[in-house]
Formats: C-alpha cells, structure tokens, sequence
C-alpha cells in the first residue's frame, strides 16, 4: 500500500483515539468541575459522618457548591472533622448551618449548607459551628423502639 | 502401582520446570525486544505500517462491539435500576462498566483475537518459510525489523482501542435509554459526570488498557517468534497466543483492579 495512504489512515486512528480519549475525561468524567479552579477550605465538626466519603458534594439549595476534601478523626474532640473546598464564587455567611443529608432513599450521602443570617462571611481555614450530624437508621429505629417501650410502660 | 506414581510426580516435575524455562526465555526475549527497539523509534514507519494493520483494521470490530455493548448495557441496567425507579442512574452505570472494566478487557480480547493471532500467524510463517532466518544472513536483525515494529504498533494501538471501544459503548447506552426508552438525556449525562471520577476511573482505565497492550502483543510476539517453523507449529502457536493472552488479560485485570480500587 502506498506509504501517504498509510500514513493518512493511521494518523486519521490516532487521532480517533485521542478524541475519544478527550471525550471520556470531558463529557464522562467530570475533569472539567474537577479541580474548582478557584476555592477556598472551610472545616466542620460532626458527632457522626454516617457514610459520608471523601469528593461527596457539598450542595446549598441542591447546587453542587463544592467537594468533601478530606475526613479525619479528632482524638482531642472525639468527633469527626471534614474539610470541604467551597467555589469562591459562593460565599457563605458566618453561621452556616451543615447537615450530612442523603439524595433519595439509598443514594449517596452529601453535605447541606443552609446560609445564615450573619453579615460577616466564612473565610479561608474557617470552622462551620453549627452541625447537624448524619442519621443512622439503627439509631432512628433504637429510639423509635425505646419510645414505644417506654409509652407502653406508662399504661 | 509405585512406579505409576513415580511417573505422575515424574510429570508434575517436568511440567513445573517446563513453565518454568519457557517463562524465562518469554522475559528474555520481551527485553530484547525492548532493547531492539531503537530501530523502530528511528524508522518510524516500519511502525506506522504496523499500526495500519494492528489498529486501523481492527476499528470496525472494535466499534461494533462497544456500540453493542453499551446497548446491550442500557437495556440491562434499564431493566433492573426502573424497579427502584432510579433509571436516570443508567448512564452511570454504562460508563462506569465500560470505563473501569469492560472497555479495557473486552477491547483486549478482541485486540488479542483480531491483531494477536494474526501477528503470531505472520511472524511464524515467516520462520517457517525461513524469511527469519535469510534476513540474518543478510546482518539484517530480524527481531528489530519485524519484531519490535509489531510490538510497539500493538502497545501503542491497544489504549486508543479502548477509548473507542468505551465512547462507542456510552454512545450506544445513550442510544439505547435516551433515544428509545425515553431517559432524560440532562439526568442522563449529569449523573454520568457527577459520578465518573476522572483520575480514579478513567485515568486507570487507561493505565490498564497499556498493561493490555504489553501483555497481548508481548505474548503474540513470542509465540510467533517461538513457534516450531512448520505448518502445525504456526497453528498451534495462533491458537496458544489467543489462548494465554485472553488469560493473562484477565487475570492481569483482577490485580489491577485490586490495586486501583482497593478502598473505594
């Protein structure tokens, strides 16, 4: 076979591959929203992350405001801080309301930001003082069961 | 009764040393191959004949079986993810498949069946037919000029393959849930995004369609090159390089996949 037919042919698979290549990371993957090209770390303490992982969003009023960036344990507090990077096009007031929440019945588990009323706005490095931990359904169904217990004592 | 034992231990022991010798002599080879390979790096169209015939001809089997694939896909996950009325999900789980898993192996297998074979069929009967040898004669290096090609052309093919055969399978998933079935395409794609890591799924995906391509045309090679020069030889050696690789493509895929997505 002539040696330009080869090399258009071949050059036409190359580049194929590369577009496909290109296709996956941006239209599949999420390379685009990967990396927020602009944001800032904000931290919060929880009692209990129930099944929360590292890269769940963080959503306000369910639009992906940011990433879980990281979930370590404290010893000091005995409590579970996770740092999340925020977009810095989305500032969020001082008392912030955190809430480990879950789409849908069995989907994943995600962060929830309620704005407060506060003027002065979360900066780099901040703390989230008000939390509201994850709900665990054997603790739901615990207390459920202990208070029908205790009301069937009652009679 | 003893000596039957004797002769099945016999056996055992000859087979083990066997497998033994004949995976020293493929590493050996494999690295010469490497070492000869500044040949095909020089002339780099020995390489880009290869890859004409090692890549661009296996296109069409490649995107007809990732569009089946990705159909077969969507109709699947379809079916079982509209019994939790989560069918917005298909498309995660379409592209997870094909990324992670089904891409890189299938496009591996079929790689190994439609460019494995028929490079150990060429490279064998050119041994048969002692082209091997009278290009010795003439101080050409026959593992430079016909081998290394081959292999380079395989390595560098398999990973294109792959994407292809990947973004043909989530065409055919869209095709299939979107088109057909009346999935919402925005729930369809944003979903797909939001759960399709780039570095933890795509990215190695990628790393294991390299290994895939070493692997296959590695073993393809060797058996070629390795095949007793007669006609059964040949034969026998296409078949075994199917064969293996389709084995050590799958067992390669579970290491791997123990090693990338261990934790997650």
């Amino acid at each position: 076979m002539q040696r330009r037919i080869l090399d258009f042919w071949v050059g036409l698979f190359v580049m194929t591959g590369i577009a496909a290549l290109m296709f996956l990371s941006l239209k599949v993957g999420n390379l685009d929203t990967y990396g927020i090209a602009d944001s800032y770390v904000i931290k919060g303490n929880f009692d209990n992350i129930g099944g929360l992982k590292t890269r769940a969003p963080v959503k306000s009023s369910g639009v992906v405001v940011g990433r879980v960036a990281d979930i370590q344990f404290s010893t000091s507090t005995y409590d579970a801080i996770v740092t999340m990077n925020i977009d810095s096009r989305y500032q969020f007031p001082k008392d912030t309301f955190a809430s480990i929440l879950t789409a849908g019945l069995l989907g994943e588990q995600y962060i929830g930001l309620a704005a407060g009323g506060d003027e002065v706005m979360l900066k780099e490095g901040d703390t989230i003082m008000k939390t509201n931990s994850a709900m665990v359904l054997e603790e739901m169904i615990g207390r459920f069961l202990f208070d029908k217990a205790s009301e069937d004592n009652d009679f | 009764m003893f000596k039957h034992l004797a002769a099945g231990i016999r056996s055992v022991g000859h087979r083990t040393i066997e497998g033994v010798w004949q995976l020293g002599h493929a590493t050996r080879f494999f690295l010469l191959v490497l070492l000869k390979s500044g040949t095909s790096f020089r002339r780099f169209g020995l390489v880009i004949r290869e890859l004409y015939y090692v890549g661009v001809l296996s296109l069409i089997i490649i995107v007809v079986s990732g569009l089946f694939v990705g159909m077969v896909l969507g109709l699947q996950g379809y079916e079982t993810l509209q019994k939790y009325g989560s069918e917005s999900a298909v498309g995660t789980l379409v592209a997870l498949s094909l990324v992670r898993e089904l891409g890189p192996v299938v496009a591996a297998l079929l790689f190994a069946s439609r460019a494995g074979s028929a490079i150990t069929a060429e490279i064998g009967l050119m041994k048969a037919t002692e082209q091997l040898a009278a290009m010795g004669m003439m101080a050409v290096d026959p593992v430079a000029r016909v081998v290394a090609p081959r292999f380079w052309a395989g390595v560098i093919s398999m990973p294109f393959l792959a994407a292809i055969f990947s973004v043909m399978g989530v065409f055919g998933g869209y095709l299939v849930t979107v088109t057909f079935i009346g999935v919402d395409a925005g729930s369809f794609w944003s979903q797909m995004q939001s759960n399709v890591d780039f570095r933890i799924d795509i990215l190695n995906g990628f790393i294991k369609s390299c290994f895939f391509g070493v692997a296959v045309t590695a073993i393809a090679v060797f058996e070629g090159y390795d095949s007793p020069p007669t006609a059964e030889g040949v034969s026998g050696a296409t078949t075994r390089t199917v064969v293996t690789s389709s084995l050590a493509i799958l067992g390669l895929d579970f290491i791997l996949t123990a090693f990338m997505f261990r934790g997650i």
